[in-house]
Order: C-alpha cells, then structure tokens, then sequence
C-alpha cells in the first residue's frame, strides 16, 4: 500500500519545502506531518517522504531512527510522557510514573490493550519549575499530583 | 546583589501578552525599525558594548560571535541566523517563557539580528514537545508579517527578513550548535568537526550565527537601554558580563520558577530570596546552570589567595555569595551554564542524583564518539550496580577513570558535559559515595523526592 497526505496536508507540505533553500531539509517536518496522520513512520511513510523531497530512503531512515518523537511501530491514540529527570526526580516523578503504570496496568514503553495510551518515559521537558510533568499528546500538565494524573488518564480513555 | 529588572518579562502575567497590541503597547518593534536604518557596524558595536554573554550556556559575547561573521554577504554565499530554541538541558526552564508568554521579542530580535550579521532569514529550532510555544512563535510572526513588519520591506524599508519555526523531533543534542545546523538541514543530529566554525560554513554551507533564544530576545532592550547603560545593570559589568537575564530555580526548593534579574545575583539569593528557601530541610548542594555543570556544596567556599585571582574579592566566603557570572562561576570550577539552579536538600541522596543524570547522558550521547557512546553507558551501568547496593571502592575509582577519558576527546561539548558534573559529584562527595558503597546502600536516605 502506498502512503499519501490529505489534501489539506499536501497543501501545508508545499508551504513547509518553501521554507528552505532545499528539499532535504523539510524532511523533519514532513516526517511530523505525516506520523500526525498516520500515527507512526511506516516503511511506506518513509518511501513517501524520499520520493517527495529527492532523497534515499535509507538516508530518511536514518533520521526516524535517530530521533525519538518518530515512532517505529503503531502506538496508541494518545501518547502519554513522564519526564523523569532529576528536577522532576526532586518532586515525586518516580512515585507519579509508578502511579501511572500501575492505574493503566503497563509498564513505561507499552501500550494499554485496547489501544487508547502508549505510556512513555521523557527526559527533561523544559517544565523544572512546574515538576513533575507529564506530556498528553500536545499537552503539557504541570505541577501535577498523581490523583490529577489518573483523572487525566482516565478522561483519555474515552477520547 | 538581588535587583529584579523587568525588560524580559514585563508581558509575563498580562493578559493576552503574547499579542502583538501587548507588544506595540509597550514600544514594540520601535528597535528593530531604528536597528535596520543604522550602519550595520554601529549596530555590532552596540551589541559588542552590551556585554551580553551567550544565554545558551558557553556565555560566549554576544557581539563578538556577530563579528566573525564576514562583513557582507558575498553573492550566492546568503548569511542565516539560526535561533537555538532547544531548550533540553536538565534543569532549564526560561526559553520557554519567553516564547509562551512573550513571543515577539523574540521576532523583533530576530530582524535586529538577522540584520546585525547580514542575513535575510532566521530560523528558530524549537524543541518538538514545545507544541505551545512554537504555536506562539508563528502567531507572533503572522501577526508581524500582517503588520509590514517582516518580509520584503519591513516598515517599508529594503531588507527582507524571514523568520521560520523549525522543529526538532526529540534529542538533547540537538541542541549544541553543529548537531543543531544538521537537524536543520534534515540530517541525524550529530556534531560536525569544527573547523570550519559556523560563521564560515554553518546552515546550508553559509555563514551562520547561531545564538540562544534568551539573547535573541534581549536584543530590544539592548538597543532600548543602549549596549552600555544594558551592560551596567549588571553587577559583573567590570567583568564584561553585563545586563540582566532569567534565572530559573527548580528542584527542593518551596516556590520555583523563573525569575528576570541584573546579572551579580547570587545563588543564596535566587535559592532563598527567589526561590522561597529550602524545600525539606537544610540545603544540601546546587547545580548552578543546567546538569552540565558541576554542583556546589552547601559549605563550600571560596579559595582565591592570590590577590590577583578575579574571585579574591570573595576569598573565604561561601560559594553560595559569589555573583554569578560566567567568569566567576568558571572561577569556582563550575559554570554558570544556563542560569537555571537545580536545588537539593539534604534529604536527596548525592548518589541516585548522580545516577539520574548519567542515565540521562547514556540516553542522549548521539554514539558518534566512542568515548561519549561506550563512556556514557559504562557509567551509568557502574552507577547501577552501586545503587544496587554491589558496588564497591574500585568502582569509584572506575567511574573517575571512565569520566577522565571522556574529557577532551570527542568531537563536541556534550562529552565534558557528561564528565564534569559526573567528576564534580564523585569529588564533592567522595565520602557520601563511599558510605553508600560500604553499606551497600544502608547510608543513604535512596531517595531523591522529598
Ligand atoms: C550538548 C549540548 C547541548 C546544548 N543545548 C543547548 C540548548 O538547548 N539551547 C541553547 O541555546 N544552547 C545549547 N547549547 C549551546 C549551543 O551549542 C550554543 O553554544 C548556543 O546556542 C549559542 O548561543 P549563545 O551564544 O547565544 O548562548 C548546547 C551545547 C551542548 C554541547
Ligand atoms: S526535569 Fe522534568 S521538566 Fe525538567
């Protein structure tokens, strides 16, 4: 099966090759838009975006794989990140990733059953002074406590 | 000396803020209308006499980075400003704000800027978690455009400027400066040998600058204030260190956040004046700048003898009462780094604080250098069996040993990034790590939360 974007996203994938003096470097981006529809960077996602910005494929594989926003395999509707470094560490990140593991009965790195959340580990979010953190897809919720995190987790489930 | 300022963050907690009407309200994008009629080289001496050292960690100045940029574009050679919004050193907190809740004085830095070093576009490389602040950037740059304020004639005057958002896709390293121009190229993001330095091959083989997203933003107040009167808010304006900056505190202490002040501010004031004192006790060491740089003791102090010393002012004093600049605190053995603190009170165990950061660093070494890539792991795998409660004295020697090859021989800064603070803990708290090591662990509260 081949991949291809939505027109509106086609649309966008033109405004963000305009941006640079090559086509090569709009693969970042393009990779973003395509995992957004798409959900993950699948060998046929990767072929995609070769052909369209003129590049090898090994060579855009070469970026999937160094970079840990691209998902190599299909993940669930809602992604789910405890920041676990040492600012977050000081507030109660471990206890809160605990929490998290054990209200959605996986580990870190796994994905609940029925497919609703991919529960994650992050290193430092940028978000020390409002630890610990946790990242839902787009969202960051801050200052949180882990009662606040299963409601958070708990209102994912249905969406 | 505590002196809050408020150029930075004067649109933080004013609703709607990060609009551009908050903006103009407050004088917005006067400077960098003033900035593209001047000669450019007035402008670079302007800057150069700000003292403004690299927000982004190195504390490099500001304007002599700008002056090593070739004094015109030579044709088919364009000039780029790359604005390094990466934002991922444990611990730091401020770029953010500004891009949240203050977004266009980021873009009017970025006109002054790309003006300043004889570019037409500048992108901002920001984190890809940051979803919130790079919507801000963009609707601060429509809004701009909208205005006539960027693009082919800004304020009708002939120098087209360009500002993108680039976003990254989730690496640390990214955002030292050479892994940061492949990204933006659409490569891996692995450091590239220097030379050639950015100024002469940087983004696209061009001549870049790459700056912080914290210096960019401060270029209005430096043309506002003029580069000296910026230059002498700041204690350490003697030291060419000068204006004023964003000091974050985070961690054991009871408020965090992030704080605008004059540069010569200490840590006692920004743990205990800003950040509302210790959190869970007494204090027990500070990593003053981001994870990179090595933590201070509570009870250390200042040893300067030499009259000459830059800290000699300080000799005998408590590390804690040094302004902090990027000399003075390089003076200390440390660095001032990003200005972000990282506060731990007694209650946090030395040895799982050290364990964290290194699974860190193992985490994000891009592999290219051996000594990073093999280094990184040995340390982190020697940490575990030490908090695993195995570990023994010759492990800590080990961890010297494996800290000391690092240094010095990989190809960017991420490697003594990773050796320093690991050398800075195993010293300061040699006999923490050996009670823990003897006691298998028994010594140790083993707990970093409160
Ligand atoms: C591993 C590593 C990570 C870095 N991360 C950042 C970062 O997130 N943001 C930043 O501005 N500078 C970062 N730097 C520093 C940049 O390489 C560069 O010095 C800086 O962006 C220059 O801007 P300035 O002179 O305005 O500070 C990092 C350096 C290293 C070695
Ligand atoms: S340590 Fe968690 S956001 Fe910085």
């Amino acid at each position: 099966m081949t991949f291809a974007l939505s027109p509106e996203r086609e649309q966008e994938l033109a405004r963000i090759v305009a941006r640079y003096p090559n086509k090569q470097a709009a693969c970042i981006p393009v990779l973003h838009l395509c995992q957004e529809q798409h959900g993950w960077i699948s060998d046929e996602v990767t072929r995609f975006v070769a052909d369209t910005l003129g590049m090898p494929a090994a060579q855009v594989l070469g970026v999937v794989t160094f970079y840990s926003i691209f998902n190599q395999q299909p993940v669930g509707r809602h992604q789910v990140w405890v920041c676990r470094t040492l600012s977050c560490a000081l507030r109660g990140a471990e206890g809160l990733l605990h929490q998290c593991e054990k209200h959605l009965g996986i580990h870190a790195g796994q994905t609940t059953p029925d497919g609703a959340i991919t529960l994650r580990t992050a290193e430092c979010l940028a978000s020390c002074g409002t630890a610990p953190v946790m990242q839902v897809d787009r969202t960051y919720h801050e200052n949180l406590t882990p009662e606040r995190a299963r409601e958070i987790l708990d209102g994912l489930r249905s969406r | 000396m505590l002196q809050r300022t408020n150029y930075l963050s004067s649109r933080y907690g004013v609703p709607d803020g990060h609009r551009i009407e908050a903006y103009l309200r407050d004088g917005g994008y006067e400077q960098a209308k003033r900035a593209l009629g001047m000669p450019r080289k007035t402008l670079v001496d302007e800057v150069k006499a700000a003292n403004l050292r690299g927000r982004g960690g190195a504390g490099f100045p500001m304007g002599v980075k700008w002056g090593f940029m070739p004094p015109e574009p030579k044709p088919g050679k364009p000039h780029y400003l790359v604005v390094n919004a990466d934002e991922g050193e444990p611990g730091t907190f401020k770029d953010r704000t500004l891009m949240e809740l203050d977004p266009h004085s980021t873009i009017e830095g970025c006109i002054i800027g790309a003006y300043g070093i004889g570019a037409h576009a500048a992108y901002v490389y920001v984190r890809d978690e940051l979803h919130l602040s790079k919507a801000r950037l963009w609707g601060a740059i429509e809004e701009a455009r909208a205005r006539g304020f960027l693009g082919p004639k800004p304020f009708g005057i002939d120098y087209t400027v360009e500002v993108y958002v680039h976003s990254g896709a989730g690496a640390y390293i990214c955002g030292e400066e050479t892994a940061l121009l492949n990204s933006l190229e659409g490569k891996r993001g692995e450091p590239r040998m220097k030379p050639p330095f950015p100024a002469q091959a940087g983004a696209f083989g061009m001549p870049t600058t790459v700056n912080n997203l914290e210096s960019i933003a401060t270029l209005p107040t430096i043309l506002k204030l003029g580069g000296e009167a910026f230059s002498k808010l700041s204690a350490l304006h003697g030291m060419r260190d000068g204006g004023c900056r964003l000091f974050g505190v985070s961690g054991h202490v009871k408020t965090p956040g992030v704080f605008e002040c004059a540069v010569g501010l200490t840590l006692r004031e920004l743990v205990y004046d800003l950040g509302g004192g210790v959190a869970g006790g007494k204090l027990l060491a500070v990593i003053p700048g981001g994870s990179s740089t090595p933590i201070l003791r509570h009870d250390e102090l200042v040893d300067a003898p030499d009259p000459k010393a830059p800290l000699h002012p300080w000799h005998g004093q408590s590390v804690l009462d040094v302004p902090m600049g990027v000399d003075t605190f390089r003076g200390l053995g440390t660095m001032l780094g990003t200005c972000c603190a990282i506060v731990l009170s007694e209650r946090a165990c030395p040895v799982m604080a050290m364990h964290n950061l290194m699974r860190f660093y193992r985490h994000e070494s891009c592999g290219q250098c051996t000594p990073c890539r093999e280094g990184s792991g040995w340390l982190e795998r020697t940490l575990d069996r030490i908090v695993g409660g195995a570990g023994t004295l010759e492990d800590l020697d080990r961890l010297h040993e494996i800290a000391n090859n690092i240094m010095g021989n990989t190809i960017c800064a991420f490697g003594e990034g990773t050796a320093m603070p690991a050398l800075g803990f195993l010293r300061k708290f040699r006999r923490e790590f050996e009670d823990f090591v003897r006691t298998h662990g028994a010594s140790s509260p083993r707990n970093l939360a409160l």
